[in-house]
C-alpha cells in the first residue's frame, strides 16, 4: 500500500484521526489517480475537481475539531442518476446535458452531512438502462479489470471507478440489478438495500417501485460505513422506512456458524459460463468451512423474473420519463408546433434504449392489453416474491451468482437487446420482491475477470448480508485490495 | 310526438381549501400571484421529485364522502393517469380511479316541492393542472405555462346520470355547493374557477327509461355559473330531441357552452384517443383509514346547511322560503342565532333581517360570510328588535336607525341620541297633540264617531306626522278610540 488512493475506507479514516495524512492529501491522491486512468477507463461523465478540494479542506476543519464522522473527508463518486445540487446531473442522457439540480438528492445531503468528498460524477447507461454502461450518451467506461470489456450497468462508471481506485466508495443505483451486477464484473462490495431502506428522493426515477440507491465500496467494511450514512427514514419519500438503521459495521467479523445457507437450483443453469459456477459453488463449500450449513432451495417462478421485470419496469418508464418534454428543464428542440416540439426533443434527447423502453411500457399499459401485461405481471411479481417468502422460512441467507457471465466484450449484446437483459436474470427476482442483495468477488476466471457472489436476504436484513460477507471476505483472497494487481489500468505504485 | 325523458349526469371539480398543495408544501393560495412564484421542485416535475399526501386534503375527502352519504372505503389510493401536454408537469396526473375515497352516496334535491336523490357515483382527490395561456407577440403565437396552479389539491364528484330536468341538475349543483361550503373545505366560487362544473346530457322514450336503456351521451363544457348551467342544459336537451325526431342521430361529442350566442357547439378533442392507461402510483403506499379515525372525522361533520334550514324550519316554525334566506352562509346563520338570544321574537328578527337590515348590506356590497366584520354586532340589532317590540321605537325610527348604524358603527343608544330620536308614549305628551288634529279634521271625527276605522288611521296617521314619527301608535290608536268612541 504506496499510495493514499489504494486505502480502503477504514484505513483512510484512521490515519486521518493519527493525523498521518489530511483529506486535501488524500483528494490530492485522488485526483492524481483519476488524472492517471480516466484517460483510459472513462468512469466519469465529470469529474469535480474544484468541488472536491473545497469539501476536502472543509472535512480537515472538522476532523481538527474533534469527532466526526466515518466518511468525513473521504473522497466518493455519485452516480450521474443522483441529483447533485448545482452539479450537471444527466441521467447518462443527452436531454439532460447541462441540467444542474436546485437540490441534492436525500443521500448526498447526508454524505454531505457527514463531510464527505465528491471526486466526480459517474458514468451510467442512460436512464439506468442497461447492463453494460455502453448505452450512455457521453463517453465509453471501460473495465479496470479488463480494458476490452465492460464494467457492467447500469452503474458502471460507480463500479469502476471504486475497482481502479479513482474514489474509495461511490453511489449506484439498481433497479433490476445495476449495483450487483457492475460489483460482479468489476471485482469490488455492492449492496442493493431493501426497497424502502434508503431514499429516493432526487434519484431521477427509473422504475418507482424497483429504484433503490446502494454503495460500491473495496470492501465489505466499507460498504456497511457507506450505507450508514445514507439509509433511514426520509419524509420526503413515503416509501422509505420508518425502522431504524442498525449498525451494519458492527455485525462485520460476527461468526456464521450454524447459519442456514440457500442455494437455489434454479440459479445455476444452462448457459452460464462454466467457471462462474465454479467459483460460486466453491464460495458455498467456503461459507460450509465456516459453519454455515448449505440447503439446496427451490425458487419455482424464477424463469418468470425476467418477463415480469421486463413488463413492470418499462411501463414505469414510460410515465417517469414522460416529464422530459425540454419545457422546463433539460435541451429542447424547436417545432412548427408543440407536437412535433415534443417529437422533436424526445427524438433527439432519448437513445435508442430508452425509446425502446418507453415504448414498451406504453403498449403493455394501454387498453386491451393493461390486464394482459401489466396487471397480470404484478399478480407473478407476487408468486416470485412468496418463493423468497417460503425459501425464507428454511434459510437465513441465499446464496447465488450475480451474473451469468464475467464481463463481457464491448459491443458483444448491443445487437440483440434481449442478449442484455439475459444479463440481469440472477439480479430481478430480489427486486422485484423488494429483498436486499449484496455482491463481493468469490474469484475470476481464465481471463483474469472478475466473478461475483450475491447473498439475497429477507426484507430488512442487510445484518445479515454484512455478516455472511465479511465473514467469506476475511478468509478468501478475492476482495480488491488483494487482487489489484489484476488491474489492467495503472496498477503501479510507482508509475 | 313521443315523449321524451331528460338524462342528466353532473361532474364537479372542486378545489380545496387547504393551506399546501396536494403533494408538496407550496403554499395553496395562488389567485393574483405573478405567474411560476408558488412552485417548487416538487409540483414543477422535476426529475427525482416524490410526491408525499396531503393529510388535510384526506381529511377533507372523506368529510365530504360522508356528507354525500358515500362509503368510505378501508384503503384507497392515488394512480397515474397518463397523457402528454404541457400543462400537466410530469407527464401523467396524479388521481384516483380504481379506489376513489368515497362512493355510492346521494343528494337530496328538491325542485318543485318534489324532493328526489340525485346518486352519487364517487368523489375522489386529484391534483389540479397549471394553467396554459395562449398569446401572440408581434405576429408569434406562444403558450404560456404558469405552473402555480399545478398540484392544487381537487376534488372530483359524479353523479350518477339520475337528474331529469335542468332544473333538478341546478339544484343539486347549488345543494352540492352548500355542502361543500358549509363543509369549510372549498370556496364554492365558480368563476374564480375553484368550481367547475361538466354535465353530461342525453335523452330517451319511456319505453327506453323502462328498460334501462340509455342513449349517447354529450357532454356539455364551460359552465360558469348556474344560469349558465340551466340555459345549456335546456339548450342541449331541445338539440337532441330535435335531431332525434328528425330522424337523425346525436354524435357523442363535447359540446361547449356559447353563452354569447346562447348555444352549445361542438369543442375540438385535445387528443384523438383517450387512452390513459392508468395504474396504481408506486411512490404512494396506499391509504388505510380506520374506522376509528373515519369515525373521527364524522363527529366532527359542521351543520349542513340544509340542516340549519330545516332546523329553523321545525325548530322555529319558519318558512321554508326565509329559512333558506337566513342559512345561506353559516356566518349569517350563526348571526341569526345571536341575534335571536337577544330577542326571542323569530318573526321580528327574521323580517328585520331579511329586510331592511339586508337592504343596507345589498347597498354597501358588504359580505355576509363573516358577520363579525359587519358595523352592527348582532346584540345592537337584538337591542333594536326588543325596543320595537317594547314600542319604544316605531318602525320608522328603526328605518332611520339602521342606515346611521351602518354608516357609524354607533350603537343603538349612541344612534337614537345621535338622530334626536324618542318615543313619545306618555299620555300627557300626546294629549295635546291629539286635540289639535282633531281640531284641525273635524270631518274626520265625525266619521270615527260613526264606525270608520279606515279615517281612525288616518288620525293616527295625522298624530304620527305631527310628532314627526316619534309618537307610539299603539298608544295614539288607544288614545284617539279612548277619546271618540267611548
Amino acid at each position: 500500500m504506496s499510495e493514499l488512493y489504494q486505502l480502503t475506507i477504514e484505513q483512510a479514516a484512521q490515519g486521518l484521526r493519527a493525523r498521518e495524512f489530511s483529506s486535501v492529501e488524500l483528494t490530492r491522491s485522488v485526483l492524481q489517480r483519476i488524472g492517471q486512468v480516466e484517460g483510459e477507463l472513462g468512469s466519469f461523465i465529470e469529474v469535480t475537481e474544484e468541488a472536491a478540494l473545497t469539501m476536502a479542506q472543509a472535512a480537515d476543519e472538522r476532523l481538527a475539531g474533534g469527532a466526526a464522522p466515518p466518511l468525513c473527508g473521504i473522497p466518493g463518486g455519485i452516480k450521474d442518476l443522483i441529483a447533485t445540487e448545482g452539479i450537471q446531473t444527466t441521467a447518462g442522457s443527452k436531454i439532460l446535458e447541462g441540467y444542474r439540480p436546485v437540490h441534492d438528492a436525500t443521500v448526498v445531503e447526508r454524505l454531505r452531512a457527514d463531510g464527505y468528498v465528491l471526486v466526480g460524477k459517474c458514468n451510467q447507461d442512460e436512464f439506468a438502462m442497461g447492463s453494460s454502461s455502453e448505452t450512455s450518451a457521453y463517453l465509453t467506461t471501460r473495465n479496470p479489470f479488463a480494458l476490452d470489456s465492460v464494467p457492467g450497468g447500469s452503474s458502471g462508471g460507480s463500479a469502476a471507478a471504486v475497482a481502479a481506485e479513482e474514489a474509495f466508495f461511490s453511489l449506484g443505483t439498481d433497479t433490476g440489478g445495476s449495483i450487483r451486477q457492475p460489483a460482479s464484473l468489476c471485482g469490488i462490495v455492492g449492496i442493493k438495500p431493501t426497497y424502502g431502506r434508503v431514499s429516493r428522493w432526487g434519484v431521477i426515477a427509473m422504475a418507482s417501485s424497483l429504484d433503490q440507491v446502494g454503495p460500491f465500496a473495496r470492501t465489505v467494511k466499507d460498504a456497511a460505513l457507506v450505507l450508514e450514512s445514507i439509509a433511514g427514514r426520509d419524509e420526503r419519500d413515503a416509501t422509505s422506512t420508518s425502522r431504524p438503521v442498525p449498525s451494519y459495521a458492527a455485525v462485520c467479523g460476527q461468526d456464521i456458524e450454524g447459519l442456514r445457507v440457500g442455494v437455489p437450483r434454479e440459479y445455476f443453469i444452462e448457459g452460464m459460463q462454466p467457471e462462474v459456477e465454479q467459483a460460486v459453488r466453491a464460495a458455498v463449500a467456503e461459507l460450509e468451512r465456516l459453519g454455515a450449513e448449505a440447503v439446496e432451495i427451490s425458487l419455482p417462478h424464477t424463469e418468470y423474473a425476467l418477463p415480469t421485470y421486463y413488463l413492470i419496469m418499462p411501463c414505469e418508464v414510460s410515465a417517469n420519463l414522460a416529464r422530459f418534454d425540454g419545457i422546463r428543464y433539460g435541451v429542447p428542440q424547436p417545432g412548427e408546433t408543440m407536437w412535433e416540439a415534443y417529437s422533436k426533443t424526445r427524438g433527439a434527447g432519448f437513445g435508442a434504449e430508452v425509446k425502446r423502453r418507453i415504448m414498451l411500457g406504453t403498449y403493455a399499459l394501454s387498453a386491451g392489453y393493461h390486464d394482459a401485461y401489466y396487471v397480470r405481471a404484478q399478480k407473478v411479481r407476487t408468486l416470485i416474491k412468496q418463493d423468497f417468502d417460503q425459501a425464507f422460512g428454511q434459510v437465513d441467507t441465499i446464496v447465488c451468482p450475480a451474473s451469468p457471465t464475467t464481463a463481457f466484450r464491448f459491443g458483444e449484446k448491443m445487437d440483440d437487446p434481449v442478449q442484455m437483459y439475459l444479463s440481469d436474470v440472477f439480479t430481478l427476482a430480489a427486486s422485484l420482491a423488494g429483498l436486499p442483495g449484496l455482491v463481493l468477488p468469490c474469484g475470476f476466471d481464465q481471463e483474469s475477470k472478475p466473478i461475483g457472489l450475491q447473498l439475497i436476504a429477507p426484507h430488512w436484513q442487510e445484518e445479515t448480508l454484512f455478516r455472511v460477507a465479511h465473514a467469506f471476505e476475511q478468509s478468501t483472497p478475492w476482495s480488491q485490495p488483494a487482487c489489484r494487481d489484476r488491474l489492467q489500468v495503472g496498477r503501479g505504485g510507482a508509475a | 310526438m313521443k315523449r321524451w325523458e331528460t338524462v342528466i349526469g353532473i361532474e364537479v371539480h372542486t378545489q380545496l381549501l387547504t393551506r399546501s398543495k396536494m403533494f408538496c408544501g407550496c403554499a395553496n393560495d395562488y389567485a393574483g400571484a405573478a405567474p411560476n412564484t408558488h412552485v417548487c421542485p416538487i409540483c414543477l416535475g422535476a426529475p427525482g421529485m416524490l410526491p408525499v399526501v396531503n393529510a388535510q386534503a384526506l381529511d377533507y375527502g372523506i368529510m365530504a364522502a360522508l356528507a354525500l352519504q358515500c362509503e368510505v372505503p378501508e384503503f384507497s389510493w392515488f394512480e397515474r393517469k397518463n397523457y402528454p401536454y404541457p400543462d400537466l408537469v410530469k407527464g401523467f396526473q396524479l388521481t384516483q380511479y380504481s379506489y376513489p375515497i368515497g362512493a355510492h352516496g346521494q343528494v337530496e334535491v328538491e325542485v318543485g316541492g318534489e324532493a328526489r336523490p340525485i346518486r352519487v357515483r364517487r368523489v375522489h382527490l386529484e391534483e389540479d393542472t397549471a394553467k396554459n395561456t395562449h398569446v401572440n407577440v408581434m405576429g408569434e403565437s406562444y403558450s404560456l405555462v404558469d405552473c402555480n396552479r399545478a398540484g392544487v389539491p381537487l376534488m372530483e364528484i359524479v353523479t350518477e346520470p339520475d337528474a331529469r330536468s335542468p332544473e333538478e341538475a341546478v339544484a343539486y349543483l347549488k345543494k352540492l355547493r352548500d355542502i361543500l361550503v358549509f363543509l369549510g373545505i372549498a370556496s364554492g366560487r365558480m368563476e374564480e374557477g375553484a368550481m367547475r362544473l361538466e354535465a353530461n346530457v342525453s335523452v330517451r322514450t319511456a319505453e327506453e327509461a323502462a328498460a334501462g336503456v340509455l342513449r349517447k351521451r354529450c357532454e356539455v363544457k364551460n359552465l360558469n355559473s348556474f344560469e349558465s348551467v340551466r340555459q345549456a342544459l335546456e339548450f342541449e336537451v331541445e338539440r337532441q330531441i330535435d335531431l332525434y325526431e328528425r330522424g337523425e342521430e346525436v354524435q357523442q361529442v363535447t359540446m361547449g357552452w356559447d353563452a354569447l350566442n346562447g348555444r352549445t357547439v361542438v369543442q375540438r378533442s385535445k387528443e384523438e384517443a383517450h387512452d390513459y392507461r392508468y395504474f396504481p402510483e408506486p411512490d404512494l403506499p396506499p391509504l388505510r383509514f380506520s374506522q376509528e379515525h373515519i369515525e373521527s372525522v364524522r363527529v366532527r361533520l359542521p351543520e349542513l346547511r340544509h340542516e340549519i334550514c330545516g332546523r329553523y324550519v321545525n325548530d322555529l316554525g319558519l318558512d321554508p322560503y326565509r329559512a333558506d334566506l337566513l342559512s345561506q352562509s353559516r356566518g349569517f346563520a350563526e348571526f341569526f342565532e345571536r341575534c335571536l338570544s337577544g330577542c326571542g321574537n323569530v318573526e321580528r328578527i327574521s323580517n328585520l333581517l331579511l329586510g331592511d337590515f339586508m337592504a343596507q348590506v345589498n347597498e354597501r356590497q358588504l359580505s355576509l360570510d363573516d358577520c363579525s366584520q359587519l358595523p352592527i354586532p348582532a346584540e345592537e340589532l337584538a337591542a333594536l328588535a326588543r325596543h320595537w317590540d317594547a314600542g319604544q321605537l316605531t318602525g320608522p325610527q328603526v328605518k332611520q336607525l339602521l342606515p346611521h348604524m351602518f354608516t357609524t358603527g354607533q350603537s343603538l343608544t349612541e344612534a337614537k341620541q345621535a338622530l334626536d330620536i324618542r318615543v313619545v308614549g306618555a299620555a300627557d305628551e300626546l294629549l295635546p297633540v291629539i286635540e289639535e288634529v282633531l281640531a284641525a279634521n273635524p270631518d274626520a271625527v265625525e266619521k270615527v264617531r260613526a264606525g270608520n276605522d279606515k279615517v281612525l288611521k288616518f288620525l293616527v296617521g295625522q298624530v304620527m306626522k305631527a310628532t314627526r314619527g316619534q309618537a307610539a301608535p299603539g298608544e295614539v290608536n288607544r288614545l284617539l278610540e279612548e277619546r271618540l268612541r267611548s
